[in-house]
């Protein structure tokens, strides 16, 4: 462990803020008393991080352009801000904030909002849970802090893009997310980590926490839409306080390793947590999603839904954890995670685990592995339906189900065509879908 | 328009049509009667090249062609249809989205450019409406959730988008109280035309008090064992299907 990524770690102790210095010292003490995980290890039996074992360099600054790197980036009507390998890029983000939000930059933070980044950072993500996050903590130069407050109702789309370009060499990017919803409040946020085309090897850990205080209500969006040779490894954390409610939807495509844990903590009773996910790896492309709801106090609910479609040779996990624990009674839980395999050489292993610790409990779990239905691509092609195009429609109708589930509209017109498209390689095949 | 020779089929192994013989000319409409298991829906779904469907002997022709060399969604192309008796459920993909994509494959069979989307809403929204269903259901997912009634219809619906030159309705009518069933019939009728033929597969006599079919099969064991004019319909209303298994037997 000692070589790894040092020479990023290095440059990110330079440059952080003297205030977060020990965050960073303690993270690298942490990262550095680690081994990287195996396939012995139980959480990484089905993901190798072997591509990780290669020099990252760090990221460069860049003035690239998004055109330049194809980069599309949705309008979605609210406030945008744009990362480009880890710097922030002023001139691609939005000037106004809408009112009851506040949103500081680490490397901005004066004293008060240094102290109040201290209070809460970490609170979620855990100091000594994940090895990845210990990496974050160690790398942390910059980050962003996004504070809703106390009983405000933000409608407009508060947008993250996360975008990595091109560098000469190999690089890795560190990214952190810290969100605060006051009492009451309400908002939207949707981040969105996008790659250039035919960039050479990038390395991105994005650790995301999202603290719900009470009666909070976030809907929150990660589209992980990077591809190809962008590696990421991170995950998202969250609190859920009293009656606060939590609607998390997770996209991702797929690219050489894509490992994505989703940590939500039921804290308060009446909270409750919607988790919808949907992955689409091809090629010889790998997607992992580990995700753990935590039931801590009673009369919590959560509703988990995860629809992936696994093309080629590609391979994707699916480990979805519900874990009620003794006084979290009156807790109703379910989850489901379907995966459709559209080649005999696509791998996917899932497993639902139910730890159910209460009595008086209503909990339901199921995963199912299978193929295109035959009676449905028969019944498409007795209307004329190409064999080819009935298979891209039945395998859209399978994801779109729990697309819908994504309240944000302008998100979904944006990426309802993108994921047809990812179907085929052949875009005649999805043109009725788009 | 049709011809069909000898053909024997079978599903699993079963031996289910023994012989069938049937000739339909343009613009005529044929009715298929028999007993529960004669192998009324078996030809259909053999006609339309379902998996798992064999044929073992006999030859069709549709249009001249060996159909039975064809695709499925070839065999669609040339202008056969088939409604379904059980019409299946595919949730996420909209009603519009499915029909759009068929009429394009038609369209690409006959040469023509895919519609341009105003034509083809304004069309499926008469459709929708000859057929009584609500144009909400141009939104829903492909039969999802509807009714028996609702989905007998949408299949008619498809039908009137598609301009088949042969369809086949497979118990169209089965499980409809009596308007769905005049809807139906005023549908056909509507359709019917000198270069259009219609099979009706049908357990009752009922549905022929509203299309007057040119001739009435009666399908039992795997083989038509009677044809006549409309008359016999009523004949087997009358005296049940009984009387005809033990002549053939």
């Amino acid at each position: 462990m000692t070589d790894f990524m040092q020479q990023t770690l290095d440059r990110a102790a330079e440059q952080a803020p003297a205030w977060l210095q020990d965050w960073l010292q303690d993270g690298r003490g942490r990262w550095q008393a680690s081994d990287l995980p195996t396939r012995k290890t139980e959480s990484w039996k089905y993901t190798s991080i072997h591509a990780l074992r290669q020099p990252f360099a760090p990221p460069e600054a860049s003035s690239m352009a998004l055109a330049d790197v194809a980069v599309q980036l949705p309008e979605l009507g609210g406030y945008r801000l744009v990362f480009v390998n880890g710097h922030y890029r002023p001139e691609l983000s939005g000037a106004e904030l809408p009112a009851g939000v506040s949103l500081v930059r680490f490397a901005d933070a004066d004293a008060g909002q240094a102290g109040r980044i201290r209070e809460h950072l970490g609170t979620a993500a855990g100091r000594d849970r994940a090895l990845f996050t210990a990496l974050n903590d160690a790398a942390l130069a910059d980050g962003v802090f996004l504070e809703i407050d106390a009983g405000a109702q933000v409608e407009k789309p508060l947008h993250i893009a996360w975008v990595t370009g091109n560098q000469d060499s190999a690089f890795s990017v560190n990214q952190r997310l810290l969100v605060l919803c006051g009492e009451q409040s309400r908002a939207r946020v949707i981040e969105h980590f996008a790659s250039a085309r035919g960039q050479q090897e990038t390395f991105t850990n994005g650790i995301t926490e999202l603290l719900l205080q009470r009666g909070a209500a976030l809907e929150h969006y990660r589209l992980h839409l990077e591809e190809s040779a962008a590696m990421h490894v991170g995950g998202v954390y969250a609190h859920l306080g009293n009656d606060a409610s939590l609607d998390s939807f997770h996209l991702a495509l797929g690219s050489a390793l894509k490992r994505v844990d989703v940590l939500v903590e039921h804290r308060g009773p009446g909270a409750h947590c919607e988790l919808n996910g949907v992955y689409l790896p091809r090629g010889s492309e790998h997607v992992d999603y580990h995700t753990c709801v935590e039931h801590a106090v009673p009369g919590c609910t959560t509703d988990e839904v995860f629809r992936g479609i696994v093309a080629d040779e590609a391979s994707a996990v699916f480990n979805g954890r519900i874990h009620i624990h003794p006084h979290a009674q009156k807790t109703r839980a379910q989850l489901s995670n379907k995966n459709l395999l559209t080649s005999a050489s696509a791998e996917v292993n899932t497993k639902p685990e139910l730890e159910i610790y209460a009595d008086d409990v209503q909990c339901a779990h199921g995963a199912t592995v299978a193929q295109l239905d035959e009676t449905s691509l028969h019944y498409l092609r007795t209307r004329g339906i190409s064999a080819a195009e009935a298979r891209v429609m039945l395998s859209f109708g399978f994801i779109n189900e729990v697309l819908d589930a994504a309240r944000c509209e302008p998100l979904r017109d944006f990426l309802r065509p993108l994921l047809a498209q990812r179907l085929s390689r052949d875009p005649a095949l999805s043109r009725h879908l788009v | 328009m049709l011809k069909i020779d000898n053909l024997h089929a079978s599903v699993d192994g079963k031996d289910i049509l023994k012989g069938l013989t049937l000739t339909v000319q343009p613009g005529e409409v044929h009715a298929i009667m028999g007993p529960n298991g004669s192998g009324k829906s078996t030809l259909g779904h053999v006609l339309a090249g379902r998996p798992g469907y064999t044929v073992t002997a006999g030859t069709v022709e549709f249009l001249g062609e060996d159909i039975l060399e064809l695709d499925t969604e070839e065999r669609a192309r040339l202008g056969l249809f088939l409604a379904f008796q059980y019409p299946v459920e595919i949730p996420g993909v909209s009603n519009m989205e499915f029909l759009k994509a068929a009429v394009d494959a038609m369209r690409e069979q006959r040469g023509m450019e895919p519609i341009d989307a105003v034509s083809f809403m304004k069309s499926a929204r008469e459709a929708c409406k000859a057929v009584d269903l609500d144009q909400s259901f141009l939104k829903r997912g492909v039969n999802e959730g509807f009714s028996g009634g609702e989905k007998k219809r949408n299949e008619l619906m498809q039908m009137m988008m598609l301009e088949p030159r042969l369809a086949i309705l497979d118990e169209t009518d089965s499980g409809l109280d009596i308007d769905a069933l005049q809807v139906v019939a005023q549908g056909v009728n509507a359709m019917r035309s000198p270069d259009r033929a219609f099979i009706l597969v049908t357990h009752y006599q009922r549905l022929l008090n509203y299309i007057e079919p040119d001739r009435v099969h009666v399908l039992a064991g795997g083989r038509i064992v009677r044809s006549g004019d409309k008359g016999l319909a009523l004949e087997l209303e009358a005296r049940g299907y009984a009387w005809l298994e033990d002549e053939v037997a």
